[in-house]
């Protein structure tokens, strides 16, 4: 163990005499410095008795075991004897420590057979089932608790979720459903100027947006910025035991730390995706102007012509129902997770991947539902 | 003809006018105190005194507001990145939670200082790792996660870490903070070995008054009202009849000794 800077390198000197290999040991072993090896020292040299001593060694650390070490393995491999008598007591002691860590070290094998891994798998994935179910079910009851007892609901929190959640977002949920709109215009300029049908880029633009991309890009955007957000803090805080001091006050986490987040999301999501059709309608309009030479004018009229009151509803619907998606993913994933930085992270991870194939599926049922009650 | 006076060997860790804080606000002011090589030396003081503060100091992850740490002569805060890279290597440190990387086992955990310091083979590093592990009591675990092990065992491991590169100096955040008295003692135990086979130079930030009476060889006190260091010395001593009544009653559990 050096007490300052090392100030000499490491050395080895050997002797033989006969099948006698005396090896001397001199100078600082410091396992940050470089140190020779024992096929080195000994060279082609095969010694039926090898005797150490380190009475030149000035500073040593394990690098100075490790040597140690390798001659005695070598000995143990090849017979020969190891004389190590001369050796101080404390380097013998951790010598026989690590001779012993050396035995018992033994890689834990965490490799599993094909079929029971497929089995696990398959029971993760009912179990995961089962406690989405129970965790909706209990934001559920908890909210229809609440009903009776507004009063006790976090309004506080709820509001300062709501901020978070939707005030902070207008600029991104701007920006990209803006460019949404300047994309859809785009593409769809190719195919209907072909048939001199320049004019219904508004009503595909109006359409898109309305019904469907308003709604699903918010709700997409909203699952990497306040599903991840919500996930994350819901970790730390059960990383932080903060969970556990809510339950032992019987105070469940539901109604104290979801629920406001859901309400919040619930509210904030509709008007988000009121926003994001204006801007992505704006978006279009942009470029009807600029590339179709259609005036806004124009293009605000032809788009009146097929957006109506349901298609908005429509797109008000899924909103709400991709908000609370989002929520419920972020807050299960939350409260599922590990107590760990990787925890959280994998939750975080976790929580964006979830809301968005669930956003996506209910879209699709969406879809078939609206298409099937003639909306 | 008088004998020569031999000179005073370097101080493992010299502080010199330190003080420190956080956001302006100062929490330890102008304290001065040497460590000496393969002593075991605490800080001690009640809550919110400034030994995380100062310790965070010591080892460079805060900059003092003024003074100066030296660890056998070299500045902490070294600026060159080849100096402060050796600077790195002379010492460990075991936080408070242990502060083991949750993505890596234990094995890895303390395989890494030796991978980033060192041109050992792999097989030479896991024969380390191994002993390290050992000599901590967590032979057998070397494949678990931190979030498969205790708390105590946390900490051993993060000690077998802060052991990895054999440090000339190894820092203890409150090392017994939520331990059961019988790991606490065998941490301690662990302590005194280390120093008696290595000659490692240990301070401890900690309040255990067991493990100050039972390991340390001296002990700095810091006051919160004072800013600084109000007693140093043979915690024994201090406990027996220090002149400042704050000293006794602490390092006596609240109890005064009769007059």
């Amino acid at each position: 163990m050096p007490d300052s800077p090392a100030t000499s390198r490491a050395l080895v000197s050997a002797l033989a005499e006969g099948d006698v290999l005396e090896v001397e040991l001199s100078g600082t072993w410091l396992i940050t410095e470089p140190r020779p090896s024992w096929d080195e020292v000994r060279g082609a040299l095969n010694p039926a008795r090898v005797k150490l001593a380190v009475d030149g060694v000035e500073k040593w650390d394990s690098s100075l075991l490790l040597f140690l070490f390798g001659v005695q393995q070598w000995c143990r491999a090849t017979g020969a004897y190891c004389d190590a008598d001369s050796l101080p007591e404390k380097i013998r002691t951790l010598l026989a420590q690590l001779s012993v860590s050396h035995e018992t070290s033994v890689p834990f094998d965490r490799t599993e057979n094909f079929l029971v891994t497929v089995g696990l798998a398959t029971m993760d994935v009912l179990h995961k089932a089962r406690e989405i179910s129970r965790f909706v079910g209990e934001c559920t009851l908890s909210a229809v608790r609440f009903m009776s007892v507004p009063h006790r609901f976090r309004w506080r929190d709820c509001f300062l979720e709501m901020q978070q959640c939707g005030a902070m977002a207008l600029p991104i949920v701007g920006l990209i459903s803006f460019l949404v709109g300047v994309t859809l215009a785009y593409t769809g300029a190719i195919v209907l100027r072909q048939y001199g049908g320049d004019i219904f880029v508004a009503d595909l633009i109006g359409l898109a947006m309305v019904r469907e991309m308003g709604a699903l890009m918010t709700g997409v955007v909203l699952a990497g910025r306040t599903g991840a957000a919500f996930a994350a803090t819901l970790g730390n805080m059960k990383a932080n035991e903060e969970i556990d001091a809510l339950e032992t006050l019987g105070i469940p986490a539901v109604s104290f730390l979801v629920l406001p987040r859901l309400l919040a999301l619930g509210v904030m999501m509709p008007l988000l995706a009121l926003y994001s059709n204006a801007l992505g309608i704006l978006g279009g309009m942009a470029v009807s102007k600029g590339l179709l030479s259609i005036s806004p004018t124009a293009y605000f009229v032809e788009m009146q012509t097929i957006v109506s009151l349901p298609d908005i509803m429509v797109g008000l619907i899924k909103s709400v129902c991709f908000g609370l998606i989002v929520g419920l993913a972020g807050c299960l994933r939350g409260l599922q997770a590990e107590r760990s930085a990787v925890g959280v992270g994998r939750a975080a991870t976790s929580a964006v991947v979830t809301a968005i194939l669930f956003i996506i599926v209910a879209d699709a049922i969406f879809a078939v539902v609206f298409n099937i009650i003639g909306l | 003809m008088s004998t020569p006076v031999p000179p005073e060997p370097t101080p493992a860790i010299d502080v010199r006018g330190l003080s420190c804080g956080y956001d302006g606000r100062v929490v330890l002011k102008d304290i001065t105190f040497s460590v000496r090589s393969g002593e075991i030396f605490f800080v001690i003081g009640g809550s919110g005194c400034g030994k995380s503060t100062l310790l965070r100091n010591l080892i460079g992850i805060s900059t003092p507001l003024a003074g100066d740490v030296r660890f056998f002569g070299q500045p902490v805060s070294e600026h060159d990145a080849a100096a402060r890279r050796a600077l790195l290597k002379t010492f460990g440190v075991l936080y408070q939670s242990g502060a083991l990387w949750s993505s890596l086992t234990l094995r890895q955990n303390v395989a890494l200082p030796l991978e980033e310091y060192t041109s050992l083979s792999q097989p030479e590093i896991l024969e380390i790792v191994a002993l390290k592990l050992a000599q901590v009591g967590l032979t057998g675990f070397e494949d678990y996660y931190p979030s498969e092990i205790s708390g105590g065992m946390k900490k051993r491991a993060g000690l077998a870490r802060a052991l990895a590169l054999d440090p000339a100096i190894v820092f203890l955040d409150e090392p017994s903070a939520g331990l059961d008295p019988i790991t606490s003692r065998r941490l301690d135990e662990l302590v005194l070995q280390i120093r008696e086979m290595f000659g490692t130079t240990i301070a401890v930030v900690s309040h255990e008054l067991a493990s100050i009476f039972s390991i340390a060889d001296r002990v700095i006190m810091l006051d919160r009202g004072e800013k600084g260091i109000i007693a140093s010395g043979d915690p024994k001593d201090l406990a027996r009849g220090h002149r400042d009544p704050r000293v006794v009653e602490f390092l006596n559990r609240g109890d005064l000794p009769p007059q």
